[in-house]
């Protein structure tokens, strides 16, 4: 590293602002009525649960909250059994 | 016409009892008449920070309770005649302050002063909501740092929603008061500038205090910054803030960092 190295270390106010934005977007639009994904998550496991038994440990549930859309994705392992019937 | 002023944040360690004394002092030093109430219940500070601790006899619950009378609860600054202060309980029971106990003591404050000052706990408790509860005012003090900035966002929300003020469809008067501000590492871009910070917040800019030693020295001495070391640039901020809020116009300028450092960092920079 140079004498001046510490001149090149990146700036990070930038990224604090960014990350901020995308952040408070998000929780703005959810102020007051929960957690939107939470609440889908919950009525789709409920829905599939209807249906057929569903073994919460073959349940796998991803999310990606990203600044303009976020994605929910719901893995569920139907048995051939299940659909049998 | 007295108006009711909740200094809040949300984050803890921004400033807010530093800001509440030095605002507080510097309206006293106006001429008005100030009272600074602490509602951080159990973790009170602001007496210590107006260098009172050693008067408090009664406090904010003991007067709520019926214990003592307001008049007697309210402890005169010895340097500033027309500041008082009502000092926060040190007990531990988070239900000893009531919305209708709180409310009867601001009721019996604004027949007395011009100005209420409220030095609201961090958090959004109890004692934050009841602060904010009954205030014309607010002044969110925020540092340039994110978990600070998220927090003030959602303080600003709660001030426009569960206010008495909000809540009776009248407008909150919000302000920025940014605190512990580095204009240097805000110019290296390490630190996120004031237009970053107002621009994510959205509420009119009150003031700019730089982070100094001289903050430090004044709350090491128990004497609001504005009183000890009134040419510091802190202690100015303060001062102009104070006048914004009178209503004067007072142009705000962003502070720079010392003339030669920057010029100096640009020149290492293109020789390197």
């Amino acid at each position: 590293m140079s004498l001046f190295g510490f001149l090149a270390r990146p700036r990070s106010a930038p990224q604090a602002r960014d990350r901020l934005r995308a952040l408070l977007a998000h929780e703005r639009g959810m102020a007051g009525r929960g957690d939107l994904i939470a609440v889908l998550q919950q009525e789709i496991l409920a829905a599939i649960a209807r249906h057929i038994t569903v073994d919460r440990d073959k349940v796998m549930v991803r999310l990606d909250r990203g600044e303009t859309c976020s994605t929910l994705e719901i893995g569920v392992e139907v048995p051939h059994w299940a659909l049998a019937n | 016409m007295s108006k009711v002023m909740v200094v809040t944040s949300g984050k803890g360690g921004v400033g807010k009892t530093t800001t509440s004394a030095a605002l507080g002092a510097a309206l006293a030093q106006a001429g008005q008449s100030v009272a600074l109430v602490d509602f951080d219940v159990g973790l009170r500070n602001l007496d210590l920070v107006l260098g009172a601790e050693r008067r408090v006899v009664f406090d904010l619950v003991n007067v709520i309770h019926g214990d003592a009378k307001l008049a007697q609860a309210m402890i005169r600054d010895k340097r500033l005649e027309n500041l008082s202060l009502l000092a926060a309980s040190q007990t531990r029971d988070k239900e000893a302050l009531t919305q209708d106990g709180v409310g009867r003591v601001i009721d019996e404050l604004r027949g007395r002063f011009d100005w209420i000052v409220c030095d609201s706990p961090a958090g959004i408790e109890k004692g934050a909501t009841l602060a904010m509860r009954f205030a014309d005012v607010a002044v969110v003090v925020a540092n340039p740092e994110v978990s600070s900035v998220r927090d003030s966002d959602r303080i600003i929300g709660l001030l426009d929603s569960k206010t008495c003020r909000a809540e009776s469809g009248e407008a909150m008067e919000k302000h920025l008061l940014i605190t512990r501000f580095d204009p240097l590492r805000a110019a290296r871009g390490e630190m996120m500038s004031v237009e970053d910070v107002l621009e994510i917040l959205a509420i009119p800019l009150l003031g700019i205090v730089v982070e100094s030693q001289d903050v430090l020295m004044a709350s090491n001495v128990g004497c609001p910054i504005t009183l000890h070391n009134p040419a510091s640039p802190a202690a100015r901020a303060y001062a102009e803030a104070a006048r914004r809020l009178l209503g004067e116009t007072v142009p705000i300028t962003t502070p720079t960092a010392p003339r030669g450092f920057i010029s100096r960092l640009f020149a290492r920079k293109a020789a390197a």
